[in-house]
């Protein structure tokens, strides 16, 4: 039976019953500028501190440590401008890893043509950063290291308490990208050394245009947008405030149901993952256990990643890849050549994330569909045929 | 990026997929480090292309492109058949991204290719008729 399937939740998530509640009175008559004396401004400013003391809470921070943005990209850009700068004193000198998001790679990338240096550290054929190699990494002269808690495309989870304790020990500062990883695991930035944090309100079902940056007490970095001052000059801009609420609220629920959604999405990701492993020449692409409860992606030899997108979405399945075709270049996705995929391999990735929405029969209906698609789109292919009489694969 | 309803079409139904087993002429273009591959058997009678049938790897745009280049030589001359172009395909298709015009392109060299070997089968040589063959490399283009 045909269904609309959304497993497509790293893109973005739906907004939540409860979140939207929590924000909508903030569109409607508590439409106050949280900066106005009068009763609405006040009701505003104050909804504002409670957001900012959940979001606070989920990261086991203290809500000073919070500023509201735009968007997790937002923070990234921050993130990296800002502590280059407050750290100048100690070097030029900047490390990422090779399959951060496009908000942390081109803002070094930017950053490189200002006269910063940038080391991108490669990881291994899971996508886990070999630590040992970043502590090789980390000079003098080094900043900043920023490294995401979790990669987008293939769900690895960094070993973010090793890399944190490994910079903090040699005096830089250290930034992550938790946009994927921000209230579906658990984070603690004291434990884990971390001084800034990115996370994004659409990832964890609140709506797209609001984000939130952590920084360290102590650590004072200067703001990109100036103007009237507001999240205490860091990020000048009227508040958005009903996003700012929608966020506290999401925040709140993620860190109300973290145990439990982690098993039940962990659950349905490991059958998807078995269901769809039982199709031939499949792979599972990412870290077997250190990965997002929700996310599942893979390479399917013989099949071309777009396709397979398109003819999932004829069906009612949302899903996305990281295929060459889809990037609108001749090249597959940074994350797939990183964890050491050759480009023909790439082309076959597809990446399926669940969310809290999703249920038992989801997971039913994608592994009643897909091996159905992939053969569909394999009988198309020249390649196929070839393939069932060459089991090494093609060259 | 956005595929008109017509590349939709011929994604979703595409006409002519398949193999011809007694073919008069087969073409192979493109390989899998670019990401399409297509491939495109002829049936060739008295000069008429009396069958043609395709096998593509390849995003939305190259099966649509290799779905609608087979439909518009179907039945037609080898010598109007080698008058389409890339950008008769892509009209037909009511136009394609301009990441995507490549899927085009590679539909009219696979079908040359195809008209290629039909020659050479015949023993005769292809290139003064045909020109490229579409057996230049394609990655190297953009």
């Amino acid at each position: 039976m045909e269904r609309f399937v959304y497993a497509d939740n790293a893109a973005t998530t739906p907004v939540s019953e409860s979140v939207l509640n929590a924000m909508l009175p903030y569109l409607r008559e508590q439409y106050g500028n949280a900066s106005s004396l009068y009763s609405i401004g006040r009701d505003s400013r104050r909804a504002i501190t409670e957001a900012r003391e959940k979001v606070a809470a989920l990261l086991g921070a203290q809500p000073a440590e919070i500023i509201f943005t735009g968007s997790g990209t937002e923070a990234d850009n921050m993130s990296l401008r800002g502590a280059l700068h407050y750290k100048k004193a100690r070097g030029k000198h900047l490390i990422i890893s090779s399959i951060e998001h496009h908000a942390i790679l081109h803002t070094a990338k930017a950053l490189e043509l200002e006269g910063y240096e940038v080391t991108v550290l490669p990881v291994d054929n899971y996508g886990i950063i070999p630590v040992d190699r970043l502590k090789a990494a980390i000079r003098p002269d080094t900043a900043l290291v920023s490294v995401m808690t979790a990669n987008n495309e293939i769900g690895t989870v960094e070993p973010i308490a090793e890399i944190g304790a490994a910079v903090k020990a040699a005096g830089a500062l250290f930034h992550t990208d938790a946009v994927q990883a921000a209230g579906h695991i658990p984070i603690n930035v004291n434990e884990m050394k971390i001084d800034l944090l990115s996370l994004s309100g659409h990832k964890m079902n609140a709506p797209k245009g609001v984000g939130a940056l952590y920084i360290r007490k102590g650590v004072m970095i200067q703001p990109i947008i100036e103007g009237g001052g507001q999240e205490r000059n860091m990020r000048s801009g009227t508040e958005n405030v009903a996003g700012i609420v929608a966020l506290g609220q999401a925040a709140e629920d993620c860190r109300n149901h973290m145990e439990e959604n982690i098993k039940r999405l962990t659950a349905l990701r490991e059958r998807l993952i078995a269901g769809v492993l039982k199709i031939p020449y499949s792979r599972l692409t990412g870290h077997p256990t250190s990965r997002l409860p929700g996310t599942a992606s893979f390479v399917i030899e013989a099949v071309e990643g777009e396709s397979l997108v398109l003819m999932l979405d004829t069906h009612g399945i949302c899903a996305s890849t990281g295929s060459a075709c889809s990037t609108g270049s001749l090249d597959p996705s940074h994350v797939l050549t990183g964890i050491g995929l050759s480009h023909d391999i790439a082309h076959g990735s597809l990446r399926l994330t669940l969310g809290v929405q999703n249920t038992d029969e989801d997971v039913d209906y994608i592994l009643e569909v897909l091996p159905q698609v992939v053969t569909r789109l394999r009988d198309m292919s020249p390649v196929w045929n070839q393939k069932k009489c060459c089991p090494e694969g093609l060259k | 990026m956005e595929y008109s309803e017509k590349v939709m079409d011929h994604f979703k139904n595409p006409r002519n997929v398949g193999e011809i087993d007694d073919a008069d002429g087969v073409g192979e273009v493109g390989n899998l480090k670019c990401g399409d591959i297509m491939k495109i058997y002829l049936k060739i009678d008295n000069d008429i292309i009396t069958d043609v049938k395709f096998k593509t790897f390849g995003c939305g745009a190259a099966v649509a492109t290799s779905s609608m280049a087979t439909e518009l030589v179907k039945g037609k001359s080898i010598n109007d058949a080698l008058k389409l172009t890339n950008s008769a395909v892509m009209e037909a298709l009511e136009g394609l991204p301009p990441v995507k015009v490549h899927c085009s392109v590679l539909a009219e060299e696979a079908l040359k290719s195809a008209i290629a070997d039909y020659y050479k089968r015949k023993g005769m040589d292809p290139t003064p008729i045909i020109g490229c063959t579409g057996e230049c490399k394609h990655c190297g283009k953009e």
